[in-house]
């Protein structure tokens, strides 16, 4: 009979009218600005650079290799790498960036930086709400405004920087080891020579 | 299946073509690029007689950007990301499809877990396509938000899925070469099963809601009719062909990824028509929802990753590849010939939409102008995917 397929319909459109009063599964809309889903951990949005402990300049992680602004896809990344060199956190003197600028309104969010970086100096951010009264310059993030500390990624991806953490630390820790089994090797190489040469 | 297919032969239909009220003159209309039912920036050049559409000539390149240009200028895996706006609707597939192209040129192996993982994503990926496409087809038709907001509620589920998994909604650049970026853990696996078993329910009310609808049926049975022999001619794929009732799925034909371990069924259409359409894809979705309750239960720990493929400084052998998939448009195919350098040497696309939309005039040939919007809206475009 005509008509019977439309009633059917109507009564599904009723279920869902009056069950959204009762289901939680039926009502799902957020009302955003007062009321916020969480962002899940894996939630990227642009990149930013790590220093560690307090200081923004001598924490750094960034050595100014360049990989990310090569592999960048839409070539959203600008560096300038530094005339002298500073201490990294195993204590060897690397370059650092003299400019790195991120062009956001390029950017394109694809993680690719951070994938290749072996420094573990470039993460991804999960700030959002960024928009501008300007159209250009603003959306042009500078170093100072890419700079965060560590303390900063542990609270936005907790999970993920633990493990760069401890990364971090067994490489400085077989770096170290590794420092002072060639100061012992040469001071073994160095008693060795100096018995070759009593005995001869 | 719940629904039955009603015929209308007690509803009186309109005669396909009317007396020309304008002797001897057509009337040019252009619809579009803004018009909200043309999915994206798309703009027909339409001579009517009346009501009637004479004459169409489809007029696109809006949102062209160069992809395939661009992929050869950027190295193998950066153009990964830009594989995601192509069809943004399906970012896994699309990612799936280059990363088998990638794969089959350089020969790598793919772990079982990633295997498995991957079509996970691509079947939920078909189910909130075909989703939202009925909620838009409704909405073309004049079922003004209800339908789209149902759709669009179970789809925002899949699309919190994808965002907790990869980090992003839509842009979800997941795959690698030889992998995926990130393991699923088991509480999202948990999750996604949840959401899985409940995906019937939600089936089973939209087709209450639609498909035996009088007026839809009013609007779509015998209308946009597609012959098998012209769509096997013109290369339609996906379910727009498997509605001219050919047995085509590149998921049976090819076999890639693990599809053939699956017990599934391919949905045929009968008639060709834009009803025939609409139902291919509601039928699809209860066949992907029984492909992943297949999936969950076989997933087993393992790496994501062949740990010899490199992030940098990539280089495939000398050669070409063409690798496909059955994407939910169709097929969707990487043509890639390698020189041996860190970039393709041509880098070429088979996107669905495109070459699904160029029976268009076919199609739309003397039906009405509020039909023309039904059969586009039926053919499942997306504007990103046409221009490239």
């Amino acid at each position: 009979m005509i008509g019977t397929g439309i009633l059917k319909g109507m009564a599904v459109t009723a279920r869902n009218f009056v069950g959204s009063y009762f289901e939680k599964d039926r009502l799902t809309t957020v009302q955003y600005p007062e009321e916020r889903s969480p962002l899940p951990e894996n939630y990227r949005n642009f990149p930013f650079l790590i220093y560690d402990d307090n200081d923004p300049h001598a924490g750094l992680r960034c050595v100014a290799c360049k990989i990310c602004e090569k592999e960048c896809p839409p070539q959203c990344i600008y560096i300038v790498k530094s005339d002298d060199k500073k201490p990294d956190y195993m204590g060897k003197p690397q370059f650092y960036p003299k400019v790195f600028d991120i062009d956001i309104s390029v950017c394109m969010s694809c993680q690719i930086c951070v994938e290749v970086c072996p420094f573990e100096a470039i993460k991804m951010d999960k700030e959002f709400e960024l928009s501008q009264r300007e159209r250009f310059d603003h959306l042009l993030l500078r170093k100072e405004q890419l700079s965060k500390s560590n303390g900063y990624y542990h609270k936005i991806h907790p999970v993920e920087a633990e493990a760069v953490d401890t990364n971090l630390a067994d490489a400085a820790a077989a770096a170290e080891a590794k420092k002072k089994a060639a100061a012992e090797a040469a001071v073994k190489a160095a008693a060795a020579k100096a018995a070759a040469a009593a005995t001869a | 299946m719940s629904a039955s297919v009603q015929t209308l032969e007690a509803m009186e239909r309109p005669p396909v073509t009317m007396a020309s009220r304008f002797e001897g003159e057509l009337l040019e209309v252009s619809m579009g690029p803004q018009h909200p039912s043309t999915h994206g920036v798309f703009r027909m050049n339409v001579a009517l007689d009346g009501e009637i559409v004479r004459k169409l000539k489809p007029v696109f390149g809006y949102l062209h950007r160069n992809h395939e240009k661009i992929g050869e200028n950027t190295s193998y895996l950066g153009s990964m990301p830009y594989t995601d706006r192509l069809d943004y609707f399906c970012s896994m597939t699309n990612n799936w499809a280059y990363a088998l192209s990638v794969e089959k040129l350089a020969g790598i192996e793919v772990p079982e877990r990633a295997e498995f993982l991957r079509l996970i994503l691509a079947e939920l990926t078909r189910l909130q396509n075909h989703a939202s496409l009925l909620g838009f087809l409704l909405s073309d038709m004049g079922a003004w938000g209800t339908p789209l907001m149902y759709a669009f509620r179970e789809r925002e589920k899949i699309l919190d899925l994808f965002e907790s998994l990869s980090g992003s909604r839509m842009m979800c650049d997941y795959m690698r070469f030889g992998g995926c970026r990130v393991d699923a853990d088991d509480e999202w696996l948990a999750r996604a099963k949840q959401i899985v078993d409940r995906f019937p329910k939600f089936l089973d009310e939209f087709e209450d809601l639609i498909l035996g609808n009088e007026i839809v049926i009013g609007r779509t049975q015998n209308v946009g009719k597609l012959s098998a022999e012209l769509a096997i001619n013109a290369g339609i794929t996906g379910p727009m062909l498997r509605a001219c009732g050919v047995n085509y799925d590149i998921r049976k034909v090819d076999g890639y990824g693990f599809y053939p371990r699956f017990k599934f069924r391919i949905p045929l259409g009968e008639h060709g028509d834009t009803y025939d359409r609409l139902m291919m894809r509601a039928l699809e979705m209860r066949e992907s929802v029984e492909i992943l309750k297949q999936a969950f239960p076989q997933i087993a720990p393992g790496p994501i990753v062949n740990p010899k493929v490199k992030v940098r400084a990539f280089r495939p052998p000398v050669g070409e590849a063409y690798g496909r998939i059955e994407g939910p448009k169709g097929e969707l195919g990487f043509y890639l010939i390698s020189d041996g350098t860190p970039n393709p040497y041509r880098y070429r696309v088979r996107p669905p939409s495109f070459i699904n939309l160029t029976l268009l005039e076919d199609l739309c040939l003397g039906h009405t102008v509020a039909d023309v919007m039904v059969i586009l809206g039926s053919i499942d475009i997306v504007m990103g995917e046409v221009d490239r």
